[in-house]
């Protein structure tokens, strides 16, 4: 399978600072590859690159050092540009134009003349569901959603092999970002790559087929979920009601968590290879009321937090390896 | 390329002339033509002097105004509006983007430049229609005068290479304001860059000062010489040919390197 993008020890360094401007490393030797179709999620917190490493895969920014392709051509290739779409993150577009005149003038861009260019326009619209009135309304009377709705597509206005969405879902509502992920899956099914960065793990995990994670400008993980998730824990996690408060500090004593959550509920969890059947059981005898039992699997939550942990705890490492470097040289001279 | 630098430049148009400022602006305009009249009419003889200098001041005002204050947002807008990372992802390469704006707000100007003169010959027409043969002789010229569009003509030079100017400030400032403050701190230096060339003959100072002042006032775009012929043409003077065409010839070459000097910085901008 080719790369649709490919970023190659990709290292970007701001000045930051004003009387004394010193660089900041935003992107630390960064290099990955993400195969065509599907959906894939350039996560991380706030600050790990996600954004910078778009902006450099679309030349936006310049690398410090490093190199970044996208559909197998240098970033900034123009005929690149001709077979990719972009929605940056929060985006407004022009206040006194209508949606169906910001499309039609971005197919243009993309070299669709006279009804072929409305044509184009006006299928991307449908594709975001902007019918009748709405198209024709300045976009400053627009929603939130609404604007994203245009962003997504004024990004596939030209039919694109590849789609990039910064932080698509930042900002919206429950509703809008639902929206949104139907949308993504629905590029997905048509055929097209979807590469999008954010910090919304569920989104992520409802969405994509791979994933890369990215802390302090670097690469801590990347996968196919199925791949990241494997393994897991095992066990289960029973939720019951009705349970007596003093099966539950005996039962705390003896499985792998206890955990009271909403409504008087109880959450047990079964560690490992222990089979949930006695316990359930047991928790009939003593009264309780069966709600759910569910096995135990890894999320991309535990992925996500365990990369992170262990990136801060390399960060931390190499932060007192350089601190010990002058008491050293101190200690020599 | 000549495609999407037309589209680009088309939308810019069409952006503008909804925009709220180019009305603000435009209805200022109305309001000091309207007052050209009653100062015209309160100095006997002189009325369509008065009016042709008010009306062509006016133009001009209202042009730069327009320029400034739309001029100065074209690039810096989209990039604070983020409309930019959107744009630049699409194939356009960058210079087409910034001839396209250039070429849009030339276009935005022009058009309203060429309807306030409409306005000034109608106005000129109604005062003609309305005077006595013995006043229209007291006239230096006539009131309709098409020498008026030499005037205007330059004016709109004037205006394009302002408009070249805000785009260039426009395209590494960050701050629109920044902008502004720029654009007519070199416009008004600009008006004084004769008074620079030959700051020596002026005031009495050290000959290496009087040079590089006088490089100064080379080195910046001279507003002023766009101002003199309209003079001449309110007062009914003759005005040189010769003059006029380098005059435009200047506009047209110190706006296609201030054009040029934004496109190498607006090339190698980051967009953070």
């Amino acid at each position: 399978m080719s790369a649709v993008a490919r970023v190659d020890r990709l290292t970007k360094d701001f000045r930051v600072g004003f009387w004394r401007p010193r660089p900041h490393r935003a992107l630390d030797a960064l290099s990955f590859e993400i195969p065509a179709g599907g959906v894939f999620g350039l996560l991380g917190p706030n600050g790990a690159g996600k954004s910078t490493t778009l902006k450099l895969l679309l030349d936006l920014l310049r690398p410090t050092s490093g190199r970044a392709e996208l559909l197998g051509k240098p970033s900034g290739d123009v005929q690149a540009r001709q077979r990719l779409g972009f929605l940056p993150e929060n985006p407004t577009f022009y206040d006194q134009l209508t949606a169906e005149e910001l499309l039609t003038y971005f197919a243009g861009l993309f070299g669709y003349r006279g009804e072929d260019r409305r044509r184009r326009a006006a299928a991307a619209l449908d594709q975001v569901g902007l019918n009748g009135a709405d198209r024709k309304r300045p976009l400053r009377q627009y929603s939130k959603g609404m604007v994203q709705r245009v962003g997504i597509a004024q990004a596939i206005v030209n039919d694109p092999e590849l789609v990039i969405l910064d932080e698509p879902m930042s900002g919206l509502d429950p509703l809008g970002r639902r929206e949104v992920r139907e949308l993504i899956i629905r590029l997905r099914d048509e055929g097209r790559t979807v590469l999008f960065s954010s910090h919304i793990l569920s989104d992520a995990e409802t969405l994509c087929s791979g994933v890369g994670i990215l802390a302090k400008g670097q690469l801590v993980a990347q996968g196919t979920l199925a791949e990241l998730t494997r393994g897991g824990a095992g066990g289960a996690e029973v939720v019951v009601s009705d349970l007596p408060p003093s099966v539950a500090d005996a039962l705390a004593r003896r499985v792998a968590r206890v955990t009271r959550i909403a409504d008087g509920r109880y959450s047990i969890e079964v560690a490992g290879a222990a089979r949930p059947e006695p316990l359930i059981a047991e928790l009939a005898a003593a009264g309780a009321t069966l709600v759910s039992v569910a096995p135990l699997r890894t999320t991309l939550e535990d992925v996500f937090m365990s990369a992170l942990s262990k990136a801060k705890e390399r960060a931390d490492g190499a932060e007192r390896s350089r601190g010990a470097g002058p008491e050293r040289s101190r200690g020599a001279s | 390329m000549i495609g999407r630098i037309g589209l680009v430049a088309w939308h810019v148009f069409k952006e503008s002339v909804r925009d709220r400022v180019l009305y603000g602006i435009a209805g200022f305009a109305v309001l000091l033509v309207a007052a050209s009249i009653l100062v015209g009419q309160l100095t006997a003889g002189e009325d369509i002097k008065i009016i042709k200098d008010l009306g062509l001041a006016t133009i001009e005002l209202a042009g730069v105004l327009m320029t400034v204050f739309i001029g100065v947002g074209l690039v810096s807008r989209e990039i604070e509006r983020r409309s930019i990372f959107a744009l630049l992802a699409k194939p356009l390469p960058r210079w087409e983007f910034i001839v396209g704006k250039y070429v849009g707000l030339v276009l935005t100007i022009f058009v309203n430049v060429a309807a306030m003169t409409a306005a000034l010959y109608l106005m000129l027409a109604y005062m003609s229609w309305g005077a006595l043969e013995v006043e229209r002789r007291a006239w230096a010229a006539p009131a309709t005068d098409p020498r008026l569009l030499i005037a205007v003509a330059l004016i709109a030079a004037e205006l394009a290479l302002l408009t070249a100017v805000a785009l260039f400030f426009s395209t590494f400032s960050s701050s629109a304001l920044l902008s502004v403050a720029l654009t007519v701190g070199l416009f008004i230096a600009g008006l004084l860059s004769h008074d620079l060339q030959h700051f020596g003959d002026i005031v009495e100072v050290p000959h290496a000062v009087a040079t590089f002042v006088a490089a100064i006032g080379w080195s910046l775009p001279a507003f002023s010489a766009f101002s003199d012929v309209k003079n001449l043409i309110v007062q009914g003077q003759p005005v040189a040919g010769g003059y006029v065409a380098m005059t435009l010839l200047y506009a047209a070459i110190y706006s296609t390197a201030a054009i040029a000097a934004a496109v190498g910085i607006f090339s190698r901008r980051e967009f953070k």
